[in-house]
């Protein structure tokens, strides 16, 4: 019975995340509509037209749908735990079957594609253990033209403030205009490669309204957005003000002699869910 | 200008294209990305005949979402994907081919732009993740190849009703807006650098 709810749940953050983005994404895309003029103002109204259509159709806002992409709060007296990974791994079953959602799981031997969003890995799932009975869901339908411009750099410490954002400038510049701009740009600083990469992902997903608690980083992001968007890449591609909708920053303590920084993008189509989980296995949709 | 297209199309009428140019699209697109690229090439290396006449047609770097329902395919998803992967094959596609439009997002670069001025084709760039607007132009699924790459990399042959709008960002002319764009971003980016501390 718990189960059945939680992939209830699961199922539908899924569904609601492939129709719609986040108020606060959309916000950003229509301010972005009004600063900006020809071809970037036509590819914005373009966007917000289909985000409208997505809803009111209840069609997918982008046909690539993503690869499903977890990260779980888990309490540590949540009734569920080892069985989490089989559950999502169900749910993401039936969403696929029930949005329908595109199949994106492919073997990088053989291209089987297995149909149904899993596999090997797949869906990916990110569980950290923390205090109390409860669990909160973060879902992340991650498209493949803004995963392919993920980068890493691993900067000799010496380049220091300014080697790190002269390295966000190159990953913004490097990605052109492959992702789908306006995107949210990701930075992880710091800890190992995996981490910086993983940082990075994270940074993608605070909410644009959310400042970052520290002034210091506030105004690095700042500075970056303002710099990455001066180049002109404009939504699409096709030029304007607005590749970056918001430049994000999260960090960890590094090796004295390395110094990562990972750089992820999440395109404007930015589909996410959260959801809370009670330990009855009963839900509520943060988000959208 | 702005151009209702129906395909296939001639040569001469590419050529009246100007990058900046829209264009809405009527008739038969068929999909291709990735691997339909790759084993189209190999089909023609060994003289094999591709399952359907790409000469003067449209193709479209898409994998879309389709649901088979009874005997017939719907499609549910049609926006378009990274053109810049296909890159390293389109010049040799469109000579063994005869395509005359590639459709896409996020542009190609030098060696596309040279094929498409010397042998008469355009690329068309709708925007990215615009998935709904794209579906809503689709008429039928008129047949499906190569399935068994999957949904997202099989050759979808689909009719659109005024499929766009979709910009020349790449004409026959030499003409590449999206280099253009990079090659601006590229001279501010040296400032920056100057800029940053």
């Amino acid at each position: 019975m718990i189960e059945e709810r939680i992939k209830s749940g699961i199922v539908d953050m899924m569904e609601r995340a492939a129709f719609r983005v986040p108020d606060d994404v959309l916000n950003a895309l229509k301010r972005a509509a009004e600063e900006e003029s020809g071809v970037a103002k036509s590819n914005l109204m373009a966007i917000l037209k289909n985000l409208d259509e997505a809803g009111r159709l209840r069609l997918p806002i982008c046909q690539d749908t993503g690869t499903p992409t977890f990260f779980v709060e888990l309490g540590e007296d949540f009734p569920i735990r080892a069985g989490i990974y089989n559950l999502i791994t169900e749910a993401v079953r039936e969403a696929t079957r029930k949005v329908p959602l595109r199949p994106n799981s492919v073997n990088p031997w053989t291209y089987e594609n297995p149909g149904d969003n899993t596999g090997r890995f797949v869906p990916v799932i990110h569980v950290d253990i923390v205090p109390g009975d409860r669990m909160r869901v973060t879902y992340l339908a991650k498209g493949g033209g803004s995963e392919n411009v993920s980068q890493l750099f691993m900067l000799p410490p010496v380049a220091g403030l300014k080697g790190i954002k002269q390295a966000v400038v190159n990953a913004a510049y490097n990605a052109g205009t492959q992702p789908c701009p306006p995107v949210i740009i990701g930075v992880g600083v710091g800890g190992s490669a995996d981490i910086a990469i993983k940082l990075a992902k994270k940074a993608t997903l605070r909410p644009l309204n959310e400042r970052n608690p520290d002034e210091n980083l506030r105004k690095i992001e700042e500075e970056l957005k303002e710099k990455i968007n001066s180049m002109g890449i404009g939504p699409m591609g096709l030029g304007g003000k607005t590749f970056a909708l918001a430049v994000h920053i999260e960090w960890a303590h590094k090796h004295p002699a390395s110094l990562p920084v990972g750089v992820s993008m999440l395109c404007w189509a930015a589909r996410k869910s959260i959801a809370d989980f009670l330990p009855n296995g009963e839900f509520r949709i943060v988000v959208p | 200008m702005e151009y209702y297209i129906k395909t296939p199309i001639s040569e001469e009428e590419v050529r009246k294209l100007e990058a900046g140019d829209v264009v809405y699209i009527s008739g038969k697109i068929i999909t291709g990305r990735d691997q339909v690229h790759r084993r189209a090439l190999e089909f023609y290396k060994e003289g094999k005949p591709l399952p359907v006449d790409l000469r003067g047609m449209a193709i479209y770097h898409c994998g879309p979402i389709a649901e088979k329902k009874g005997d017939e395919w719907r499609i549910v998803g049609f926006g378009p994907t990274t053109s810049a992967r296909m890159e390293s094959v389109e010049a040799d596609f469109l000579r063994a081919f005869g395509v005359r439009l590639v459709i896409g997002k996020g542009g190609m670069f030098e060696r596309t732009t040279q094929a498409m001025k010397e042998l008469g084709a355009a690329y068309l760039a709708h925007p990215g993740g615009v998935s709904v607007l794209a579906t809503k132009s689709v008429k039928r699924v008129l047949e499906v190849h190569w399935l068994d790459l999957g949904i997202p990399e099989a050759m979808w042959v689909v009719e659109v009703e005024n499929f766009g709008p979709t910009m020349v960002a790449i004409d026959s002319h030499g003409r590449n807006l999206f280099m253009e764009v990079m090659k601006r971003a590229e001279s501010r980016r040296k400032e920056i650098f100057e800029e940053l501390k």
